[in-house]
């Protein structure tokens, strides 16, 4: 085991670094950028129980310091996901992959997780609860903290592999979220999930996206995810996965000095296909700079500042 | 598809807001007239698309119209200035399906990548016609260019101060055996309606990743759900899905 490796969920990670779901398909599409095994592992497109088509377009903006999408869940349902997008992954990826599960129901939670679980190739179930609820008036599972515990039971009940909760910032109280995932059997948490924005064409005055507004993701939002990720990390006693605009090798550092037992990298994905490359070749010389033996040893580090 | 690092060799007005920037570097990834690299501009996030124009040895010309904020700062790229692009993306057109008169038409800037596509379909001896389309006269571009390549050109403008007044479709002939196009989506969507034989349509969108990771571009089509950016940007007339 080497300065980098992190244990998460019972699962050593070679490295903390993990491509977050959405920005990394399901690898191949890196393959002709570099060996997407030097990752600690990723966490593969949000996966429904149908198959969806997604949002019209555009379904993309940016900012100075980041990104919006409103891609909408695109993917080709849990069956081809096995059938298909797995085994193709396979041929490129040697270590446990991260499910990432979405659902619009608790049924479509369990149903597609219980298929997934199946699946040897995947170590974790990475749990999206940024998705609205269509029996509970379309409000997001991640926004209250008894729909979210709802969902972690139902999921743990049908399910060998751990079970991430991702969470929402878009919730009013996300501690609450986190440790009503952590009373209802969850074995970590992940966040954040895109913060909900938009923006407009000047030239016609009208949104740049179709669907009007979309998640807002990149380095603008580091500083927001990074407190968040100290509140639920300081609260909760399961290990957390931080993401948010981590772009670097000093973000996952800090990252982790807030609490992180690993770090998710999304928007970096999409602008630099080697963002990933990049930032585990930095780690070590950082470690360095920063006089940090072993990375494991920095996670909370700021707990008691 | 790479990585590259391109240095500015040149970067000149060339018409009303129209600019020709000529860039050395690997340009070994790009294999097919229609495809495009994504250029990183100093403070935006996202990358700029923008088509391969011309290609000649590690010597790539690229042709921008002034949009918004990222084109606009380009134009103040000096030579020598190295730009970071992911080079060789998409899928380009098709030069087997040309038969022996091909038709090109391009609106504004959807004419650059039409550029090496004609220079390849003469290399070919094709009989190659072509149809240029502009709003005004001082936005014409290129005219000599695909004269000095031996096709046959019609300029079209849309207030008629050049060339035949209208639009591209106003200038297509009776006689072609198979079409490639690119431009605004109005004037595909024309084309579309005005051409009797099959073709190649070249599509724009905003993107993400640009290499098929994000799903960012991607549209229905009569054959599945397409990438813009590595499925496309070139599809079949035969499979495009007008939406509303
Ligand atoms: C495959 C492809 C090839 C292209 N080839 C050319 C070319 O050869 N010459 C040329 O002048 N233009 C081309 N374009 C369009 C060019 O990408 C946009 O004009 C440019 O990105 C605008 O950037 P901006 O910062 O000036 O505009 P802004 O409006 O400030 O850009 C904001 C964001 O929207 C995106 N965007 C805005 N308009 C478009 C558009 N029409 N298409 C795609 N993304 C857009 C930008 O990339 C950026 O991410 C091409 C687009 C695609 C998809
Ligand atoms: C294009 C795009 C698609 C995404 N799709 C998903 C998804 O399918 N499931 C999910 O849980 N999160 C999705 N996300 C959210 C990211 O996984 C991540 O939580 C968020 O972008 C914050 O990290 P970042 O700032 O590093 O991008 C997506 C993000 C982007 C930019
Ligand atoms: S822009 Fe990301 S898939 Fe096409």
């Amino acid at each position: 085991m080497g300065r980098l490796s992190v244990n998460l969920c019972g699962i050593e990670l070679d490295n903390p670094v993990i491509p977050a779901s959405g920005t990394f398909g399901f690898g191949y599409q890196f393959v002709k950028f570099y060996d997407i095994n030097c990752l600690g592992t990723f966490s593969f497109k949000g996966t429904t129980k149908e198959a969806r088509y997604g949002n019209p377009l555009p379904r993309i903006a940016e900012c100075e310091a980041g990104m919006l999408n409103s891609v909408g869940l695109q993917n080709p349902g849990v069956d081809e996901v096995i059938s298909k997008e797995i085994p193709r992954m396979l041929k490129c990826f040697k270590k446990p992959v991260m499910s990432n599960v979405s659902g619009f129901s608790i049924d479509e939670y369990v149903y597609v997780c219980e298929k997934l679980d199946t699946v040897d190739a995947i170590g974790w179930h990475e749990v999206n609860i940024s998705c609205p609820n269509v029996h509970g008036g379309g409000m997001s599972f991640g926004t209250d903290p008894k729909m979210a515990a709802e969902v972690t039971k139902a999921v743990k009940a049908v399910t060998k592999k751990p079970i991430i909760m991702k969470l929402s910032p878009n919730a009013p109280d996300i501690v609450a979220v986190a440790k009503a995932c952590e009373d209802a059997g969850a074995d970590g948490i992940s966040l954040i999930n895109t913060i909900l924005g938009m923006r407009i064409n000047l030239r016609n005055k009208k949104p740049i996206l179709a669907n009007t507004m979309g998640g807002f993701s990149g380095p603008a939002i580091f500083p927001i995810a990074l407190r968040m990720v100290y509140q639920v990390a300081k609260a909760v006693n399961i290990p957390v996965i931080g993401m948010g605009g981590v772009s670097k090798a000093d973000d996952v550092i800090e990252m982790m000095m807030a609490g992180a037992t690993a770090v998710q990298v999304g928007a970096a994905n999409v602008v630099d296909p080697l963002a990933c490359k990049k930032i585990i070749d930095d780690l070590p010389a950082a470690l360095d700079k920063y006089r940090i033996n072993d990375i494991k040893d920095i996670v909370g580090g700021a707990f008691n500042g | 598809m790479k990585e590259v690092l391109f240095k500015i060799l040149e970067n000149k007005k060339i018409a009303k807001d129209i600019y020709e920037m000529k860039l050395s570097g690997d340009t070994s990834d790009i294999t097919r007239p229609g495809q495009f690299i994504d250029l990183k501009l100093d403070g935006f996030y996202l990358r700029r698309p923008i088509s391969v124009c011309d290609l000649e040895g590690d010597q790539l010309t690229i042709i921008y119209k002034i949009l918004g904020n990222g084109t606009e700062a380009m134009t103040e790229y000096p030579a020598g200035k190295t730009v970071p692009a992911l080079s060789g993306l998409g899928n380009g057109y098709d030069t087997a399906l040309s038969g022996s008169h091909p038709l090109l038409i391009g609106g504004g800037v959807g004419i650059p990548p039409l550029y090496l596509l004609a220079r390849e379909l003469r290399k070919e001896d094709k009989k190659v016609s072509v149809i240029l389309g502009f709003n005004v006269e001082d936005e014409i571009f290129y005219l000599e260019e695909f004269k000095k390549l031996g096709c046959e050109v019609a300029v079209t403008t849309v207030d008629g101060s050049f060339g035949i007044q209208g639009f591209v479709t106003n200038a297509i002939p009776d006689e072609y055996s198979f079409f490639y196009t690119c431009g605004p989506e109005p004037m595909l969507k024309a084309v579309y309606k005005a051409t009797k034989t099959s073709g190649q349509f070249s599509f724009e969108a905003r993107m993400g990743c640009g290499f098929g990771a994000c799903m960012g571009c991607s549209c229905k089509t009569l054959t599945g759900y397409k990438r813009i950016c590595v499925d496309g940007p070139v599809m079949m007339k035969e499979e495009i899905l007008w939406e509303d």
